[in-house]
């Protein structure tokens, strides 16, 4: 089984159209979907609209592939049953989304190697066989990190102090300074001369 | 004098999809609490048969009545509940959970979603000014006044 799954919110008919004509090209008849009322409907393999998250599990449990819309619930219910997923994020650009923050979760998760990734419709097809070719069988454990579970707990035990990170509070200074460089200006300006002297000055 | 509670309640809130398995994800921390569910979709029930569960309508910022009924309703139950402690992945609803149960003096929990990779969700950025503890999934996002990062729920 193939489970493909674009979340319970809202329509995704670029990646529905693209797997359809995918698995005609294929010859695939053992694709299932999760559509969410798409207004695209797929002619090659059977759909509903919505699946009840127990079932939700029995099928991604049963597929030896997920396809999916960049969503961190498709994500994680893939990797939690190591099965492989293949993602195709949002676009605002098209009104899928509200933003491309699912452009950053695919990327995010491709770096991990946790998914493959179709940034584009006219990719999938190719990414989809690519990951037929996978096998995955390491899951990811069911609970969060230790970590967050350790801050939790010591916030909840009185005792949560915030781990040193890498505070960036450069973008708060970024106002001042350059209200400061233009007071400045004879100062800016022949550093700025200075600056295209020496680029200029570099062998091309 | 007020006999002390046997056992300390956590109020659990999140929204759909993503929200609710990351939530589910971080239950481990809450051991030895009585958690009370609250999510929005009734069939989210039997994932956790053992708990107490409330389906609320869930609500986003381009429907503002929704929004209203969702607050009361939020309102409702945390003052029914009355729980110790109220942490929540998002959005709106666990924004609101965290708005309630400060004020009815509950100890606040906001967990930004991880698919807030490039800054803070709306709802988490809301959220700050009522959670106790105000955490990150991204260490880039962190700052000195909170949001914190403390690791991943993944």
């Amino acid at each position: 089984l193939i489970f493909v799954t674009v979340g319970s919110k809202r329509p995704f008919d670029r990646l529905i159209r693209a797997v359809d004509e995918w698995a005609a090209l294929r010859g695939r008849s053992d694709v299932f979907a999760q559509i969410a009322n798409a207004t695209y409907v797929p002619k090659h393999f059977q759909f509903t609209n919505f699946v009840e998250p127990s079932e939700f599990k029995r099928l991604v449990q049963q597929a030896h592939l997920v396809v999916a819309h960049a969503g961190i619930g498709s994500i994680i219910s893939a990797l939690e049953l190591g099965k492989p997923i293949v993602v195709m994020p949002r676009r605002a650009q098209f009104r899928e989304q509200v933003n491309d923050h699912q452009v950053s979760t695919a990327k995010h998760f491709e770096v991990k190697g946790h998914v493959v990734v179709a940034p584009e419709e006219h990719m999938l097809a190719e990414r989809l066989d690519y990951a037929l070719t996978q096998v995955y069988s390491e899951r990811i454990s069911p609970d969060a990190s230790p970590q967050l579970i350790a801050a939790i707990r010591s916030f909840l035990d009185g005792s949560f102090t915030p781990m040193a990170t890498n505070v960036n509070e450069n973008h708060q200074e970024a106002e001042p300074r350059v209200a400061e460089e233009g007071r400045g200006q004879l100062g800016s300006t022949d550093r700025r001369r200075n600056d295209a002297a020496a680029s200029s000055g570099r062998p091309g | 004098m007020i006999a002390p509670r046997a056992q300390k309640k956590a109020l659990a809130v999140a929204s759909s999809g993503g929200h609710w398995i990351q939530l589910l994800r971080i239950i481990p921390a809450l051991e030895g609490y009585e958690i009370v569910f609250v999510t929005v979709f009734e069939s989210s029930r039997s994932e956790v048969p053992e708990n107490r569960f409330y389906a609320v309508k869930d609500a986003n910022r381009w429907n503002k009545f929704g929004l209203i009924a969702l607050a009361a309703r939020m309102a409702r139950i945390v003052r029914k509940e009355k729980p110790d402690v109220v942490i929540s992945t998002g959005a709106a609803a666990g924004y609101f959970a965290l708005l309630f149960g400060h004020l009815f003096g509950a100890r606040t929990i906001w967990i930004d979603s991880i698919a807030n990779i490039d800054r803070l969700s709306l709802s988490g950025l809301l959220a700050g000014r009522h959670a106790d503890l105000w955490l990150t999934q991204w260490a880039h996002l962190a700052r000195a006044k909170g949001p914190h990062y403390g690791g991943a729920v993944f």
